[in-house]
């Protein structure tokens, strides 16, 4: 006989990492456990607060000096004395305490692009991160989730966090998707489906044949607006595209795991992929999903490139392909933020920044800047913006009375080109 | 822990981006947040919040980003207790972390009025609404979160623990 002989069911593949890093055989849904992390990160606005918090708690020293990222980058390059202050006081953190991972303006990138890409994120991984997208990593396989900055320091100060084990929605991919269809599209088409608080407290756990024609950088914007969907995680099978990616950037040994035959999950969406078109997120939620025969004429004033979600290499090369022999709308303001020095070099390599700036595009250093309405690009009263970022709130990019419109690269290059919110093929 | 104050009501999906807009997010100190909460959504919230009032909301409470200045704000204008149908996870975690009573209550969230006056028990999740005289049962917290509560949030509750 084999293992079928208990009653006990079998665990999605989040609560089998969160059950080997707590020690335990298994784990259930509604579980509290407190678990081991293998990274824990804060950007400029989170770690100020957990560095206070740490403070409190008494410990002269960080759990493990390798395993904390400290990423400054919201309103990196600083954009006045106040910002210049917090990341100088977490520097001063980072130096005494021989944080490893510090990233300064010249070596950094927008954080979730950054810690992939520099290999400290792997399959198997349990990391926190004082930013809610931190649920990006789960592309990789890993469970990845944001907490807030007394987490932090609490993670910092012990390699330990709890957790509630969450259940778990199972999307099963199918099909493959068309033209100017990517990751993003998907991704704001399962949240126009489920709606901003659909997988609440929930892991979303993506499987399926479909899988295949998705690449690290689709799988890393869909996981990334897993929290726009109120999910605890977004979690991807692991791959050969996965461990290809794994094997290119980090030497950090890794763990797949794999959801059980009879794991069990609140529901089931099984999504064919040749079915899903073009979708933008009009104001002020992300689940205000429409497709993109379905926008209407909607005049725009600006339009933002880059961000966790929407900066990797892919997307600038998705940019440059429509942009490529056009101009942008005289009534257009077009700004492309790489989101890492990586990409940033890479995408001067392969000649893209010609065709942004001969487009009249402007390209800026990597920074979340505009994506929180905090610097390099922020509406004025009425203003409307099609960003490839993951949140449209009220006043997200500037002005209360300003509206931003969430899209894909390809969909938002055409429509800066456009000037109202259009599709590549109407060019 | 009983608090009793009056009611300041809010819908559904109230996000952190209109209870402390980024614009304000280059400082972290309590009494500056707190100048500027819930300016998108309700600017005239500052002028009429008092002391030990509760804030009422409906779904999805405190979505978006992981931004403990989200409660610290509302912590530090006075809010004694917020009532809601849900939390998103981020915000709950960080309102019991940092000491902010938060209170899952559905039935509640609906009935209770704007400027109502409301009790609210976080050992027993019991709210009762003086001015309707009604009273609703909402979810208490687990044994583990009242012990962070009851240490004045997660970093009282790791230093008491050596
Ligand atoms: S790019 Fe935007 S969503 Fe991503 S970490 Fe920066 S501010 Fe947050």
């Amino acid at each position: 006989m084999t293992s079928k002989n208990t009653m006990a069911k079998g665990m999605t593949m989040t609560q089998k990492i969160l059950a080997d890093h707590a020690g335990l055989e298994r784990v259930e849904a509604g579980q509290l456990i407190k678990a081991r992390l293998d990274m824990v990160l804060g950007n400029d606005i989170t770690t100020p607060v957990a560095v206070k918090e740490f403070r409190k708690i008494g410990k002269d020293r960080v759990f493990d000096r390798n395993k904390i990222a400290i990423v400054p980058d919201h309103f990196t390059p600083n954009k006045d004395i106040k910002s210049a202050e917090q990341v100088r006081f977490i520097r001063e953190f980072a130096r005494e305490m021989d944080i490893v991972n510090f990233f300064e303006v010249g070596r950094m990138g927008v954080e979730h692009a950054l810690l992939p890409e520099k290999g400290l994120v792997v399959p198997g991984d349990v990391v926190i991160g004082a930013d809610s997208h931190t649920c990006t990593y789960g592309a990789l396989g890993a469970f990845s989730t944001g907490i807030g900055s007394t987490d932090m320091a609490a993670g910092m100060a012990t390699g330990e966090a709890w957790f509630k084990v969450p259940e778990a929605i199972r999307f099963v991919l199918t099909g493959k998707p068309g033209r100017w269809v990517s990751g993003k599209d998907i991704i704001l088409h399962i949240i126009g489906m489920i709606g901003v608080d659909g997988a609440l407290y929930k892991s979303m756990e993506f499987t399926g044949d479909g899988l295949k024609h998705l690449s690290m950088d689709d799988r890393f914007s869909m996981a990334n607006m897993a929290i726009e969907a109120g999910a605890k995680n977004g979690i991807f099978d692991v791959d050969e595209k996965t461990i290809e990616y794994v094997k290119e950037h980090s030497t950090k040994p890794y763990k797949v795991y794999k959801a059980d035959e009879d794991a069990e999950y609140c529901c089931e969406y099984v999504i064919d992929l040749s079915t899903v078109k073009p979708t933008v997120a009009f104001p002020h939620l992300p689940s205000n999903a429409r497709t993109i025969d379905k926008v209407g004429d909607i005049r725009i004033d600006q339009v933002v490139i880059g961000s966790c979600t929407n900066g990797r290499i892919e997307d600038m090369r998705a940019a440059a392909q429509v942009l490529k022999g056009r101009t942008v709308h005289p009534d257009v303001r077009c700004i492309i933020i790489p989101a890492t020095q990586k990409i940033w070099k890479q995408s001067m390599d392969e000649g893209l920044f010609d065709i942004f700036i001969e487009a009249g595009a402007a390209v800026s250093t990597p920074t979340c800047g505009p994506c929180l309405g905090g610097h390099m690009g922020i509406l004025a009263k009425g203003e409307r913006a099609v960003a490839t970022t993951n949140r449209n709130f009220v006043g997200r990019m500037g002005h209360p009375e300003s509206e931003v419109y969430l899209a894909s690269p390809a969909i938002a290059a055409a429509s800066a080109v456009a000037g109202r919110i259009a599709s590549p093929d109407e060019l | 822990m009983k608090v009793q104050g009056k009611v300041i009501k809010y819908g559904d999906n109230v996000d952190t981006d209109v209870i402390i807009p980024a614009r304000y997010l280059n400082t972290s100190d309590p009494k500056e947040l707190a100048a500027h909460c819930m300016e998108d959504l309700d600017p005239g919230f500052v002028k009429k919040v008092q002391k030990g009032d509760i804030m009422v909301a409906g779904k999805n409470f405190g979505c978006g980003s992981s931004r403990e200045h989200a409660p610290i704000a509302i912590k530090a204008s006075g809010i004694s207790c917020i009532i809601a149908e849900t939390f998103a996870r981020i915000f709950y975690r960080n309102a019991i972390n940092i000491g902010l009573p938060i209170v899952e209550c559905p039935e509640a969230a609906r009935d209770i009025s704007d400027g109502d006056v409301v009790e609210a028990d976080f050992d027993t999740g019991t709210i009762v609404n003086k001015t309707k005289g009604r009273s609703y049962k909402g979810v208490p917290f687990p044994e583990f979160m009242q012990e962070i509560i009851r240490a004045e949030g997660l970093v009282g509750y790791i230093r008491d623990q050596g």
